[in-house]
This record gives structure tokens, C-alpha cells and sequence, in this order.
């Protein structure tokens, strides 16, 4: 049973559809909410098949976004089962193929893809209209069948029933001939009274992970398939000037030798013999517009940036006005790091070329981006080259590569093979730590006065950093000069202050390989923006939970869940001495989350974080328990960085390499975890980012109350 | 050629004899459930049983495996390795999964020796494993969990 690399594509579908043995095959088109195409301002009217229900009663769903650990198999197939009335047990979960026009991600017009925690929110019509969609048909197909009224007709676990007479019938035996029913435009779908499976903790449907079965790029093995690794330069922005290859030529295994764009490849028959004559590889690097600075002098640049004005990104009243006469100005700089993301698989992808166009098998996070990249390097159309998404070993933002770099790297080494050579691209760990990408190093500078009841007047919010947006497809979102993803965050910096500035400088001479990394600009923005507010609290004497309540006035939900983490965690309770608790409430991805971390310190300094309270409002909890594996999760990875995560430059060359000097969080460092939800009835939200930025506030808070101490870099270490 | 015996059966290897043992597995046996994380030793992504006693096979050369048992997680079937997937399972302890092959190698060696496992234990048999999604509280959980089970008959 491999359901998930099992192969779709159009062809397949449209005989499946026309084969009545072969079950229900929903091909329909779906309206799409008007408010959630927000790029193209259209909708997506081409046909959608989400739904194949099986005649062994099996019901496939086929799912657009890709499952890498955030649990979208289970929330989406939710979605579909619900309104179908499908028996869990019998849903199975597959990646659908590449193909914007049926599998757009709605939140970005007709691009496929997965990211900004935004799965399950532009889902959740959609996929519920599938599933009604189907489940009229069916009922129509029993009604016809049984010749009684479809309005008497009831479905439940997968099977199709009408109580005056007594008939019942599966989904598998009507689905042949619900196929023939005509496709409703408009089907009804439940009101939240009427859930059987949303806002359950129901069991994930991306099995075999706990017996070595299930299949990651890394584990495909196809017919004649040959590894190839990559000697990429040691600074970004070189380029092969010449090498030697003779030592590597004579290590049996070796296949062939490859130049392309990032460097030079070494394709052999495994991964053990591709890596020897990878390192054998005598390269001489044309370092003539490599980027060479260090960590420590962009960081300089940025502070002499950061006493100058920036763009402004967003302005209420006159901040200078109140700073010009106010007695004191409260002032704060912080900085923050290239992270790595350092998912668990490193990066990799099996391409091969064939007469008809491309075929790639890899954990792909924005499908049609990396199509049109290897159309373009291929001279080939996108529908030409066919992705086969997998299971990623996370991902975390890293796959969703603007550069399509890697799969781009996979398909140029696959050129130059003989035609119909599968080979599958295997970065190691170092390549995967040191060859680019991370989330942006960053320097902010906060000032603030306050009013007479010690009320912030006046906020002033400078940041630098590199843009993630620019001179990628992404680049219309920078609008004015400012990158979104620059001051999310920040610019909707919540709390009533009646004079607000934040501005944004984009250094363009850095070239560091920058890209989203879970939660983005939040990352460091929440950072700021919740230690700050937590020290402008101490200045006027008032508690951090009260302060913020008392700013938050029009801001329900983040009062929710500030409210909610505060009483669970215990807020205002006496602490031991020696232990300090520190809170952070922050919207992401329309997102509330607030985090109470609990620490203690140590007489040398050292401290660990011991407990961790965490409420959420995502609005319609779908699966609670995926949920909190969520919000768990994305807490410990915000954590991990906030402890250790740290990429350090020295002349261009980056210093870490692997886990031992890229240190992450460890089970011996994990901090007790509890999670509680808030009930709402609003449209669903992102899960999979929004606890991550929320920690390292919450931890910094935590240990100035217990030191007195201000902690304004990360990280901490 | 290098005769290795892999869950309970023989096989022969033909690569060279600073091979990683990681790799013999997974590119010339095929058996992929056993990951590629880091290859120095770092991660736990690949930890198999050699003799019993829980090892990364990224860092361990194919010549030194001759004449020990192996077991990979595709021959797990012990009745603590049972106990302990079910728990896995129960716990929801799993998001990507990739380097859960190798979490539940390590909780299976450390319950088979320790059938009552303290945290701190659990944090000693543990840490070498790491798990980027961050399950750690359930990893945890989930080993108690399979304790009770193991002890509970």
C-alpha cells in the first residue's frame, strides 16, 4: 500500500470518471469565496476533483496542500468527511498532482501551494463543498434507485440509508451510479450544530510513520536511479572557475561529473560513493562577486542604518512631536540572527527527463512556482513538467524556495544524464546548513514615552533587514518599498497608542540567501514588540497582563487568549524565589496567541524554561489535538532558536555546519507544555506558525522577572 | 562482498568497507524506514539495534557489522517494540515522521533494559535523538505510556 506516491493526472481522472466500476470520481466546479482570492481578485472556475470514492467503500481524498508533520492530511480530509458523512475509517489522504487550475491555494490566487499557515483557512469552503457535493450525489443516486424522496434519505458512516423502508446501500455500491447524477452548483453545506467529525481530535491519516513505511524523496528508489550531490562555493555568489575532477573519476560508482549554475555535481550509483567524490573535488571558485562580509559587521551597518530614517510603513499621529516633549524617552534595541531552518530531511528531489517533459518526485511546498522554474531552465511549458508530491521531513518554510534552488539544481543535473535517468538530488547536513537560506539576520530599534498613568503616548518601531520578497515571484507583494514580510507584526502592532511609527530600511547589498521561516516576520517582530510592551509595563509600575488588557481595548480575541493563559498558568500566583514567569500574547496568520513561560535561574546565569502555557483562538478548533501538536511544536521550534539558533558569517563563509555546532532543542531541554483553545465559531485559522514567534518574549519576560536582567538579543546563549 | 545479518537474515553487501553502515541499509538493502539526518552521529535519525543496544548507523562502518545482529525498524517485533508504536500511536505523538524511525529504535532499546524509566532516564536514552517538529512532551508521554503497557502484562 503506497497510496501516496500513487500517480494522478488528468487523463486518470477523466477515466476515472467515465468508468463506472471504478467508482465516483467528483469532478465539479466550485465557487470560490470572493474574499479569499486576494491576489488575482478572480476565482478558480476550472474543475476540481478532491473526491474518489472506491467501490471497497474506500473514500481518497485528494489533498493540494502537502502534509510535512502539520497534520493538513487530517484537517482537510476532516473537512471532506464531514460534509460527506464518510466512516473515518475508510478515508485515506493522497497529495494531489500539480495543477493550479484544480488545486490553487485560494488565499493566493492561482498558484498551488502551502504556507502562511493557510491549509486549512482557504480549505475550509471549499473542501466542505466537495464533500456536500458528493454526498448529494450519492443521495440522489439512492433516491433514484430506491424511488423515494432524496429528503427522507439519510447518510451516515459511509452508508446511504432510508428508514420507512428499510433500504440502506454503501458509498462504494452507489457510487457508479451517483457518478451519473448531475454535479449540484450549489450544495448545502452543515451548520456547526450539525458536525460529527469537526472540533473532534479524530485519528491522522498519514499512517505509517511509526513502522519505517512511509515514503520520503529520500527513500524513492525508482528503476536505474543514480544520487547526485553537489559541491556548492563556500560564499555565496561564486562561481566555478575551473576544477579537477581526476581523483574522482577513478572512484568506482562514480556515474558522471557535472557542472551546473550552483557548482559541480557528483552523480554515482549511491549516496556513500557520491559524497566521497563530492569531497575528492578540487574546485577553484570565481570569487569575484561573492558576498564576503560577516555577521558582525552587517550587524554594524544595520546600527548606523537604524539612526536613520526608514521608510515609513505606517504612521499615526506625530511621534517626534511627543518624544521632543516628553521627560523620558524609552529606548531599546534588539538583535536577531540567521537561522537555518534545519528540517529533520535535509533537502532533496528525484528528477527525470524523458522525451515528453519533466517528472520530479520530492516534498514540493509551492508546486506551481517550482513548475515554472524547471519549465524555464527547460525551455519546456509548465503543464510539461509533473510534480509527484511526497511526505516532507518538515520543511518549516525552507521548501517553499522562491529560487526553486535545489529542485533547480536536481533538474540541471538530470539534463545532462541520458534521457529517462532518474537521479535523485541528496543535499547532507552540511550543505543543508551552510548552502543558503535563512531566515533573515535583523536589527530593531524601539522608542516610547509614556502618558502620565505611565500609558504608552508614543511608539517608534525601526527595523532592518533584508527583503524575502524581492527579486523573487513574490515580488508584488512589496508594495511602496515595503516588504510585508518585513513588518507583519509590527505595523499591526495591536495595542491603542495614539502616536505610532514604524519604519522599515532594506539594505539591497546584502546578499544572503533569505527565505520565510516559520512565522516569518513575526520571528523577530513579536520579539520586540512583546518585550518592550512588557518593559514599558515594569517603567509604569502596572502588571504586564493588566498593562496589555488595558491597551488591547478593541481587541477581543488577543484579550481571549491573554486572559486564558494567564488563568491556566496561574498568573499573579506567588513564585519561588530564583523563578520568574513572563507572558506574550501576538497575532499571526489571524492567529491569537498568548504563551506564559515559566523559568529558573541559576546563581552562574544559566536558566532552563520549565513550563509552558499556551492559549490559542484559530477559530473553529477542526482537530483539537492537531491543534495542540501544533502549537506545541511550533512553541519548541520558536524555542529552540530563541536558546541557540544562531548562522554566524565570517567573511562571507558560514561558520556552522551540522547539529553539534547548529545546536537545536533536545528532549532533556523541553519545558512541560499545556494547551488550551479558545471555543469560537469564527472561520478557521492557521496553526501551523502562529506559537512560534510567541516564546522567546514569554521566556524573556520570564527571566527579567526573575534577574532584572533585559534580555534583547537573540539568542539568549 | 560484506555478509551482514539484518533482521534475522543474511545478506551480502557488495560497497566499499568504510561504507556507513546507514548506507548499506538503505541504498543496497533497501530498507529506507532507517533515515539520513546529519552523518556525524548527531541526530539519532538512524539508530538501529546492533546486538541489542541502540546505535547510529551513519557513523558505524559496514566492515564492523560483520558477524552482530541487526534490527532496523522494519524488524521490529519485540513485544515492548509493539507496546511502544501503540503508544506512538495513541499519543499522536508523530507530525513529519522522519525521524521517528529512529525515536521509537531508541525508546524500544531503553524500555527493553528499563521497563520503568525515570525522566531522567527518559532524557539520557533520548537525547541523542532529535525531532525538529518538537513531540518531545509526547515522546515522553508515550514512553510511559508503553511502560504501563509492557508492565501492565
Amino acid at each position: 500500500m503506497n497510496r501516496m506516491i500513487k500517480k494522478y493526472n488528468r487523463r486518470e481522472f477523466i477515466r476515472l470518471s467515465a468508468s463506472t466500476s471504478a467508482g465516483l470520481t467528483l469532478a465539479m466546479h466550485l465557487p470560490v469565496n470572493a474574499q479569499s482570492a486576494v491576489k488575482s481578485g478572480g476565482g478558480i472556475f476550472d474543475p476540481n476533483a478532491f473526491i474518489s470514492i472506491h467501490e471497497d467503500n474506500t473514500v481518497e481524498i485528494i489533498i493540494k496542500h502537502i502534509e510535512f508533520g502539520q497534520g493538513t492530511f487530517t484537517g482537510i480530509s476532516t473537512l471532506v468527511a464531514e460534509e460527506l458523512d464518510a466512516d473515518w475509517n475508510l478515508v485515506q489522504a493522497v497529495h494531489a498532482p500539480a495543477d493550479a487550475s484544480r488545486y490553487a491555494n485560494l488565499r493566493w490566487g492561482t498558484i498551488q501551494g502551502t504556507g502562511g499557515s493557510s491549509a486549512i483557512s482557504n480549505s475550509y469552503t471549499q473542501m466542505r463543498q466537495a464533500g456536500a457535493a458528493a454526498r448529494q450525489m450519492l443521495v440522489a443516486a439512492a433516491a433514484e434507485k430506491w424511488k423515494v424522496s432524496a429528503g427522507d434519505i439519510e447518510v451516515k458512516d459511509s452508508v446511504v440509508s432510508h428508514a420507512a423502508t428499510g433500504k440502506q446501500a454503501t458509498f462504494g455500491e452507489l457510487a457508479g451510479a451517483a457518478s451519473r447524477q448531475p454535479v449540484p452548483s450549489e450544495p448545502t453545506i452543515k451548520s456547526a450544530a450539525e458536525f460529527r467529525l469537526i472540533g473532534k481530535s479524530l485519528p491522522r491519516k498519514d499512517p505509517g510513520k511509526t513502522s519505517g513505511e512511509a515514503t520520503f524523496t529520500q527513500d524513492l528508489n525508482l528503476s536505474g536511479q543514480l544520487t547526485a550531490m553537489v559541491a556548492h562555493s563556500p560564499r555565496f555568489g561564486a562561481t566555478v572557475a575551473s576544477f579537477d575532477a581526476s581523483a574522482v573519476e577513478k572512484l568506482p560508482g562514480v556515474e558522471k561529473i557535472v557542472q551546473i549554475s550552483s557548482g559541480v555535481a557528483v552523480v554515482a550509483k549511491d549516496y556513500w560513493t557520491a559524497k566521497k567524490g563530492r569531497d575528492l573535488l578540487k574546485i577553484q571558485w570565481n570569487e569575484a562577486n561573492a558576498f564576503s562580509m560577516g555577521t558582525e559587521e552587517i550587524m554594524d551597518s544595520y546600527r548606523s542604518l537604524a539612526e536613520t530614517p526608514g521608510t515609513v510603513a505606517r504612521q499615526d499621529g506625530d511621534v517626534d512631536a511627543v518624544f521632543k516633549s516628553a521627560d523620558t524617552v524609552y529606548e531599546a534595541t534588539y538583535e536577531y540572527p540567521y537561522l537555518s531552518h534545519s528540517a529533520m530531511e535535509p533537502m532533496n528531489c528525484v528528477a527525470q527527463i524523458t522525451e515528453s517533459g519533466c517528472e520530479l518526485w520530492y516534498g514540493s511546498q509551492i508546486q506551481t512556482m517550482d513548475q515554472n522554474a524547471v519549465a524555464k531552465l527547460l525551455g519546456i511549458t509548465t503543464e510539461q513538467v509533473k510534480i509527484n508530491t511526497l511526505y516532507a521531513g518538515g520543511s518549516f518554510g525552507r521548501r517553499a524556495n522562491s529560487h526553486s534552488d535545489y529542485v533547480l539544481e536536481a533538474v540541471a543535473i538530470a539534463k545532462e544524464l541520458p534521457q529517462g535517468t532518474p537521479v535523485k538530488l541528496v543535499w547532507s547536513r552540511e550543505d543543508d546548513t551552510r548552502a543558503g537560506y535563512y531566515r533573515p539576520l535583523n536589527y530593531h530599534r524601539v522608542r516610547a514615552a509614556l502618558d502620565a498613568n505611565g500609558m504608552p503616548l508614543a511608539w517608534e518601531h525601526r527595523i532592518v533587514g533584508q527583503s524575502i520578497m524581492s527579486g523573487t515571484p513574490f515580488a508584488g507583494m512589496v508594495q511602496n518599498n515595503i516588504d510585508p514580510s518585513s513588518v507583519e507584526g509590527a505595523r499591526n502592532l495591536p495595542y491603542h497608542i495614539p502616536n505610532m511609527q514604524v519604519e522599515l530600511h532594506t539594505p539591497e547589498d546584502i546578499n544572503v540567501p533569505v527565505l520565510w521561516w516559520r512565522s516569518v516576520g513575526s520571528t523577530h517582530t513579536a520579539h520586540t514588540t512583546e518585550t518592550f510592551i512588557d518593559e514599558l509595563a515594569h517603567a509604569a509600575g502596572k502588571d504586564p497582563v493588566d498593562y496589555r488588557m488595558q491597551l488591547l481595548k478593541d481587541h477581543p480575541r488577543h484579550r481571549g487568549v491573554l486572559k486564558m493563559a494567564a488563568e491556566k498558568a496561574g498568573w499573579g500566583k506567588p513564585i519561588a524565589a530564583g523563578r520568574g514567569r513572563g507572558i506574550a500574547v501576538h497575532e499571526s496568520f489571524k492567529s491569537f496567541v498568548a504563551e506564559v513561560a515559566e523559568v529558573s535561574v541559576n546563581a552562574d546565569g544559566s536558566f532552563s524554561v520549565d513550563r509552558v502555557v499556551i492559549a490559542v483562538d484559530c477559530g473553529v478548533a477542526v482537530n483539537p489535538d492537531v491543534i495542540k501538536a501544533q502549537m506545541e511544536g511550533g512553541m519548541v521550534y520558536g524555542l529552540s532558536a530563541a536558546l541557540s539558533g544562531k548562522i554566524t558569517l565570517e567573511n562571507g563563509m558560514v561558520k556552522e555546519s551540522n547539529f553539534h555546532d547548529y545546536q537545536v532543542l533536545r528532549i532533556n531541554q523541553m519545558p512541560e507544555v499545556e494547551v488550551h483553545i479558545v471555543s469560537s465559531t469564527e472561520s478557521p485559522t492557521g496553526v501551523g506558525e502562529p506559537a512560534t514567534p510567541v516564546i522567546a518574549p514569554a521566556v524573556a519576560n520570564a527571566l527579567f522577572a526573575a534577574t532584572g536582567r533585559k534580555y534583547y538579543n537573540l539568542p539568549f546563549a | 562482498m560484506i555478509k551482514l545479518n539484518i533482521n534475522n537474515k543474511d545478506v551480502h553487501v557488495d560497497v566499499s568497507a568504510d561504507t556507513p553502515l546507514l548506507w548499506a541499509i538503505r541504498d543496497h538493502i533497501k530498507l529506507t524506514g532507517t533515515k539520513f539526518g546529519c552523518g556525524i552521529a548527531q541526530c539519532g535519525a538512524c539508530t538501529v539495534h546492533v546486538d541489542g543496544q541502540p546505535v547510529r548507523s551513519c557513523v558505524v562502518p559496514v566492515s564492523n557489522m560483520e558477524n552482530k545482529k541487526i534490527t532496523t525498524i522494519e524488524g521490529l517485533d519485540s513485544n515492548v517494540a509493539k507496546a511502544v508504536q501503540a503508544s506512538w500511536d495513541d499519543m499522536a505523538v508523530v507530525q513529519c515522521g522522519y525521524c521517528q524511525s529512529g525515536q521509537i529504535m531508541s525508546a524500544t532499546a531503553l524500555l527493553s533494559a528499563n521497563t520503568n524509566p525515570s525522566d531522567d532516564d527518559i532524557d539520557k536514552a533520548m537525547s541523542g535523538n532529535i525531532c525538529r517538529c518538537g513531540a518531545y512532551a509526547r515522546i515522553r508521554k508515550a514512553i510511559k505510556d508503553a511502560a504501563s503497557r509492557i508492565n501492565g502484562g
